[in-house]
């Protein structure tokens, strides 16, 4: 392989050689006879060059390995080294290993343990997290192609309490056709735009209120999902998804096939170098069996209510990204922001464990939203700030006759954060954050955050 | 869900005809771009996912470019990690096994070519660091040239009906190429063993080609922001290795260069690096030309 790679590359030389000489000469009749003799060496040597590509070219889809073949051709003048050849022994087929660590100081008004959105009871790990000096979650990435048609990842979460948990666990079949994308085992899901991706690439610290009061942080699938990336010129995705649904604002249900569904459409495109920008539509469809809260009732007792039904979460997203001559590297701008809308149908029980004394079961009807946007300016190379500002509303709940004991007040969560960091290398940032969270009515929180975010490893991919 | 069916329906038809016959090939940087444009004419549709003015290694899984790695019978990359933050997740979003690596739809041209600079030593502390080796190969026209042959063949191997077309394309561009690195070196001749300082250590290859020397990057690791205090490092040992120019590319911020040439009393040279990134830089002739033409300018 060596010698005939060696080859083409010195007649490629000889080639870029053999004219030097032939202008040199131009000037001189006598040389004539020589320049001749040169171009029919040229022409063979041309001939001979075709070949010899010809024979490459079957050398390479006889061998065509993922791994680049070693190359000792030498075109420049001391020779370079040649390439180091692919690492063998038992570790070579090790996957690519990455970590990301993470941790905060947190200084916050308020105990976060009385943290709660008013109006809203999610689930799931929420709220502006401990005070002072603590770990967040530390993930450890694996990912490699597992053969010729599928490829798979492993991302756990070791978290400051010193249980491992298993973020995602997905394969990938890429050997499918036509733009089909299947992917099954426990991954995020497709919806909306931020809840893809790993709180480690949020431009914020926390996750948007509408994020945590719909979805309690971020929904995760176990199951299948397949996206379409269709052939049109413009980006055109479509997905659908079929999970277990046991995640909020489902639960756990014995049913056989998918508890819960999402589809989505995801649209894309440049405008020019400078801009880029994606906008999508999804919907997640998960059913409750039993899903219970606190709420105090109208006797000011806190009463534990049950509500079994369905629930349905329309996103809508977009994300704008502008750099000048598309260099992000020194200044950019990202513009972004989503709706969540979510209508829950269903039975609500009060006083679902009997504590009160007032058991009752009545239909539930409700339809809540919540909504942010953010910029995030980097003005200089390494230094950003930002903006977001998140909006929930409570909506419209129809407690049926349990409205004699609950009711919702209109109060609407806000939130209002500035950020700045300091992205030294691709692989780190230090991250200060200025927050102020009115999350219950008169109880407003001013929030400071300083975070760092550090990858080692195997290097990270830039997500749009 | 008929309407849904129906538009499935007509979007597979669409896909389906044979209107579309020319070779879609998609190159990550504009050389490349241009060199399939060379090499196939108008017997291939070349998009090229970055702009000249462009930093090849920041660059984001960006919608467009995984709807054309969607249709892309052939991707045209660097490679030697250039493009590592962001090809692999184009190709695997983009759904189209003919990309994969291995796959004669995926081409990269560092493995064509000797790599320079292999790190000794393999860690993120000495900066943005490349394990196989400096991936900036076009910035020496004879680097092209064996990239180029390649490429044909792989042209010749996809689109086996157009072979004859690609092979002539290239005997003639490789004729015309060897002419203009001849033509190239010797307008250039003045340059040898000038002594430069350079913004990104984008340029071995270049300095390899033309004999010259390079005494020191403003970077003061790969990938990593000039700081003050290494410029001021870089300023103090000009005294003892005196330079004729600082060299950036069109694509790097250029308060460094400016701040380090106004205290050493040096021109600063802007290179093209890429095709498109000057306005000589029109193409693949043009990016040399204006490197050089530029680099004499430098010396004056």
């Amino acid at each position: 392989m060596n010698r005939s790679l060696l080859w083409p590359g010195a007649l490629a030389l000889g080639l870029c050689l053999a004219p030097a000489a032939g202008a040199a000469d131009a000037a001189d009749p006598g040389l004539a006879e020589l320049r001749a003799q040169l171009r029919d060496l040229r022409q063979q040597y041309e001939a001979r060059l075709a070949d010899l590509e010809r024979r490459l070219s079957a050398a390479e889809a006889r061998t065509a390995a993922p791994a680049p073949a070693p190359v000792a051709a030498a075109p420049t003048p001391p020779p370079a080294p040649a390439r180091a050849a692919a690492p063998v022994g038992a570790n070579a087929f090790n996957p690519a290993v990455s970590v990301v660590l993470q941790g905060n100081y947190a200084n916050l008004q308020r105990d976060p343990a009385g943290y709660a959105l008013s109006g809203f009871a999610p689930g799931g790990e929420i709220g502006p997290g401990k005070r002072g000096f603590s770990l967040a979650e530390s993930e450890l990435a694996l990912a490699a192609n597992v053969d010729d048609r599928f490829s798979a990842n492993l991302i756990a979460s070791i978290s400051p309490e010193d249980t491992i948990g298993v973020e995602e666990a997905y394969a990938i079949y890429t050997a499918a056709p036509a733009g089909l994308v299947p992917k099954f085992g426990r991954f995020r899901s497709g919806i909306g735009y931020l809840n893809e991706q790993h709180p480690h690439v949020f431009d914020f610290y926390g996750a948007p209120l509408a994020y945590e009061a719909m979805l309690g942080g971020q929904y995760t699938q176990d199951g299948l999902q397949l996206k379409w990336v269709t052939p049109l010129d413009t980006f055109l995705e479509l997905g659908a998804e079929a999970g277990g649904g046991e995640g909020f604002p489902g639960t756990a249900r014995a049913k056989n096939g998918g508890a819960s569904g999402a589809l989505f459409a995801h649209v894309g495109g440049d405008i020019g170098f400078s801009h880029s920008w994606r906008a999508g539509l999804s919907w997640l469809r998960t059913g409750a069996q039993g899903r219970e809260w606190t709420q105090a009732d109208s006797l000011g007792d806190d009463a534990v209510v049950s509500f079994t039904g369905r629930s349905d979460l329309a996103l809508a997203d977009f994300v704008w990204k502008w750099a000048p001559g598309g260099n992000a590297r020194a200044t950019n701008f990202k513009l972004q922001g989503e709706y969540l809308r979510r209508r829950e149908r269903g039975d609500l029980a009060y006083d679902a464990d009997g504590a009160l004394g007032r058991n009752a079961m009545a239909p539930y009807r409700s339809t809540q939203s919540g909504w942010y946007v953010q910029g995030v300016w980097q003005f200089m190379p390494q230094w950003r700030v930002g903006l977001r500002y998140d909006r929930l509303s409570p909506g419209t709940v129809d407690y049926g006759a349990n409205g004699q004991w609950l009711a919702t007040d209109g109060f609407r969560p806000k939130r209002t954060a500035l950020m700045v960091d300091w992205t030294p290398s691709e692989f780190s940032r230090i991250r200060a954050q200025f927050a102020r969270s009115e999350t219950l009515p008169g109880l407003a929180d001013d929030q400071f955050f300083l975070q760092y975010i550090l990858s080692l490893g195997a290097h990270g991919a830039h997500r749009y | 869900m008929n309407r849904f069916l129906r538009l499935a329906a007509l979007l597979l038809a669409t896909a389906a005809l044979p209107a579309f016959a020319d070779l879609k090939i998609l190159a990550t940087v504009p050389e490349w771009g241009a060199l399939a444009r060379e090499l196939g004419g108008d017997k291939v549709s070349v998009t090229v996912a970055t702009g000249p003015l462009q930093d090849p290694h920041h660059v984001e899984a960006r919608p467009s470019l995984i709807a054309r790695a969607r249709g892309a019978d052939l991707v045209v990359a660097t490679g030697a990690e250039l493009e590592v933050g962001w090809l692999p997740m184009v190709l695997q979003q983009a759904g189209n096994p003919k990309l994969r690596p291995g796959q004669p739809g995926y081409f990269e041209a560092a493995s064509f070519v000797a790599l320079r600079d292999k790190p000794a030593r393999l860690d993120r502390a000495e900066g943005d660091v490349h394990a196989e080796g400096n991936p900036h190969i076009q910035t020496d026209p004879r680097n092209v040239a064996l990239v180029a042959a390649a490429l044909a063949a792989r042209l010749a191997e996809l689109d086996p009906p157009a072979a004859d077309w690609y092979r002539a394309r290239h005997t003639a561009f490789a004729a015309r190429w060897a002419a203009a690195i001849a033509r190239w070196e010797k307008d250039a001749a003045g340059l040898r063993g000038t002594a430069v300082l350079v913004h990104h250590d984008a340029f071995p290859y270049l300095f390899a080609w033309l004999g010259m020397r390079k005494v020191a990057t403003l970077e003061p690791k790969p990938g990593v922001e000039p700081t003050t205090a290494h410029l001021a490092q870089v300023l103090e040992l000009l005294r003892t290795q005196p330079v004729r120019m600082v060299i950036r590319a069109a694509y790097q911020d250029e308060r460094a260069a400016q701040w380090i040439a106004g205290r050493a009393g040096i021109k600063v040279v802007t290179l093209p690096f890429t095709v498109g990134g000057t306005d000589g830089a029109t193409d693949l002739f043009g990016l040399y030309e204006d490197t050089v033409r530029r680099l004499k300018e430098g010396l004056k």
